[in-house]
């Protein structure tokens, strides 16, 4: 099923969150379909937009929202620019879904550090799910989140829910602050000397672009966070999500099967990865 | 597998009622080339005297009869802000005549990427279980070098294969469609003399190669050379043009298009056959390429042939036919571009591996 026809959703409502980024909710039509509709927090879908294209998006949602699926999207391109001329009630298609994920299971009764820059926020909202919905199997949750401006910040209408409902230790940064903005500037590296972190207990997640990945990285490295317990989502150019195209292909490694989701000792033993 | 004899006069008249039967290609000759050799591809064929039973090298593989260059793999019909997705695996059955082992082994290597895996491909699926394959063995031209490929041979992929031993042919039945068809016609079973003969011919076929590349430990090779100056010195080279994929019969990475049909009313969802030697193959939105230069999308090329799929799937996808080299219009060839590779790391492992002497 998820390998040629997508299935079909309805697109039952769109959240403008920054001007170049919204939230699609997509509702799987089939109520069969939607029962057997089920992910993992870092997994991605293949969104089809008819008559235009497929892109790789991955899956905003909570792993235990069964009637919905949220889509954080920025407009981008040929897909994603036809998509934003979509109304709600209009109906899309997706096929997945694919790749990896993240361990949560195997980060509990661990410290979890999730680290996200500008748009990679997209894939970390599930595992921060995740973690509200399990909260007791986690120790300390922080969350860093870093963007260019403060406008370009996404879901700060849920931050104090993430803060004060689940428990979840949220810091922000921008790197160019306008007249508005009260809080840290700077890289998001930076704000690792705001806090204690314990390496022998701490797993971290990291999306954002791959400049990024380097700096916060070795940063953690440095810190003594084992590379296999840190975590990365990488992006590649997909056709297929299904190893068939190659277009994701990373030396051996496909990114659409083998990840997107690698741990970062993998990411630096892969040439041309970041 | 079922082994026959049969002479060229009654080989010809199966052959014959087979494609007349049947939506048939075979080898002809479609043009002559500068040095007024001729050119053959892979055509639809009525008749066995459409067929050039001795022709010496398709320009381009049979790959883009069980492939195709572009492929529907779904239409929308728009109707009132809604749509419906039709996807049909339909494959009408044809027949392919005068595969030479090396196009056979290629087959099997591509049913391992398409049919194996967490997704196999229905589309492919339904191509290949219509597809009835007859193989033809032949003498190696000079630069083919499936032999270090160890491709020469094969054992499976085809219904039927013959091959030349003088005035007949000896056949490998390896499917029971193939072996009905033949009951209709005279054939014989092997004498010991036609098994010898048999052995002489491969002997002589596996003789007659001029060209070897070394391929052993090509893997660790390519991962150690990553970074060497060589790639750019063939990227400068490369034009670009992605003709070594179209070509090759292992090359099958693609493109995903959709195109509305001119009345808006439904469009068309299409595979296209790709290069990863083309400038976009790796860029992503944004702009941003992960393989910018000529040299890291070449590089690319020979890595998923000799090194990638070795890792994955314990096997080099190139089958040494040499399509590409023979196509590319920069004279790009893997045999000079693996010696190119090797000799750099041999020489430069001969002079910091110190002599006995001098311990
Ligand atoms: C695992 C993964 C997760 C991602 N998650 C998100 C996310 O949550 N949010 C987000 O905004 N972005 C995400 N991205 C990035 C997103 O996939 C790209 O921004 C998106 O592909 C842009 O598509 P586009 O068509 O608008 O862009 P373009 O630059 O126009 O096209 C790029 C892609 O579109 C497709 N394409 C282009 N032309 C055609 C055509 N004619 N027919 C069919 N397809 C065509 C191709 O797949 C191509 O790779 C993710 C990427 C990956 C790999
Ligand atoms: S290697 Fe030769 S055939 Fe292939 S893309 Fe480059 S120039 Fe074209
Ligand atoms: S020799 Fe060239 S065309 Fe033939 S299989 Fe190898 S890479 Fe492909
Ligand atoms: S997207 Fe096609 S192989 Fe990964």
């Amino acid at each position: 099923m998820v390998t040629d026809h997508g299935y079909k959703c309805r697109i039952t409502n769109i959240v403008p969150l920054s001007e170049h980024e919204r939230l699609f909710q997509l509702r799987i039509v089939d109520p069969r379909e939607r029962e057997l509709f089920a992910f993992r927090p870092g997994q991605f879908l293949m969104l089809e937009v008819p008559g235009y294209g497929e892109a790789p998006i991955s899956i905003s949602s909570a792993t235990s929202n069964r009637e919905f699926i949220e889509l954080c999207i920025r407009k981008a391109g040929h897909v994603t620019s036809a998509l934003y001329e979509a109304r709600p009630g209009a109906f899309v298609a997706v096929r997945g879904p694919f790749g990896t994920s993240f361990p949560m299971e195997s980060m509990q009764d661990s410290d979890v550090l999730l680290i996200a820059g500008g748009l990679g926020i997209a894939p970390l909202r599930a595992p921060l799910y995740w973690i509200k919905d399990h909260r007791d199997h986690y120790r300390n949750v922080r969350f860093l989140y870093g963007a260019k401006e403060a406008s370009q910040l996404l879901f700060t209408y849920q931050f104090e829910e993430w803060k004060t409902v689940s428990h979840i230790d949220l810091h922000t940064i921008v790197e160019k602050p306008d007249g508005q903005w009260r809080g840290h500037t700077g890289m998001i590296t930076s704000l690792f000397d705001d806090i204690a972190i314990d390496p022998k207990n701490t797993w971290a997640i990291v999306c954002g672009p791959p400049v990024m990945f380097k700096s916060v990285c070795t940063h953690l490295d440095k810190l003594g966070i084992p590379m296999n317990r840190m975590f990365v989502s990488l992006e590649r150019r997909m056709h297929c999500g299904m190893g068939k195209c190659c277009r994701c292909m990373v030396g051996s490694t496909f990114t659409c099967l083998d990840g997107p989701v690698f741990d970062y000792w993998s990411v630096i033993n892969l040439k041309e990865a970041i | 597998m079922i082994y026959k004899v049969i002479t060229k006069p009654e080989f010809r008249a199966f052959v014959d009622a087979l494609v007349r039967a049947n939506t048939s290609y075979g080898p002809r000759q479609v043009d002559t080339g500068r040095d007024c050799e001729p050119i053959y591809q892979f055509m639809p064929v009525s008749s066995a005297s459409d067929i050039a039973f001795d022709y010496t090298v398709t320009t381009s593989s049979a790959k883009h009869l069980i492939m195709p260059f572009r492929e529907e793999l779904s239409k929308f019909s728009f109707r009132d802000g809604d749509w419906d997705q039709e996807v049909h695996y339909n494959a009408p059955p044809i027949v392919l005549f005068g595969l030479r082992p090396c196009d056979i082994n290629a087959i099997n290597l591509l049913d391992e990427v398409m049919l194996k895996g967490a997704y196999p491909s229905p589309y492919y699926l339904a191509r290949r279980k219509n597809t009835f394959i007859i193989g033809m063995d032949h003498l190696p031209l000079p630069d083919c070098f499936c032999k270090s490929m160890n491709r020469h041979t094969t054992d499976h992929g085809f219904n039927l294969f013959a091959s030349d031993i003088g005035d007949r042919y000896f056949l490998s039945i390896n499917s029971s469609k193939a072996y009905n068809f033949l009951k209709e016609f005279e054939t014989a079973d092997p004498t010991e003399e036609d098994d010898c003969l048999l052995i002489e011919r491969r002997k002589l076929i596996k003789q007659s190669f001029k060209t070897n590349v070394e391929v052993t430990g090509l893997p660790m090779f390519l991962d150690l050379e990553f970074d060497s100056p060589i790639w750019e010195k063939w990227g400068d080279k490369c034009l670009n043009c992605g003709s070594c994929a179209m070509v090759c019969p292992t090359c099958y990475c693609y493109n995903v298009e959709e195109h509305f049909e001119t009345d808006l009313e439904s469009s068309s969802k299409q595979r296209r056959l790709y290069s990863c030697n083309l400038v976009d193959f790796a860029q992503v939105t944004g702009g941003h390429n992960f393989r910018p230069r000529n040299g890291d999308r070449l590089k690319y090329r020979y890595y998923h042939h000799y090194r990638g799929f070795a890792v994955n799937d314990n096997q080099q996808i190139c089958v040494g036919c040499n399509r590409c080299g023979r196509t590319c219009l920069a004279s790009i060839n893997p045999k000079d571009v693996i010696n190119d590779l090797r000799l750099e790391k041999e020489s430069c492992m001969t002079c910091v591996s110190p002599s006995p002497e001098k311990i």
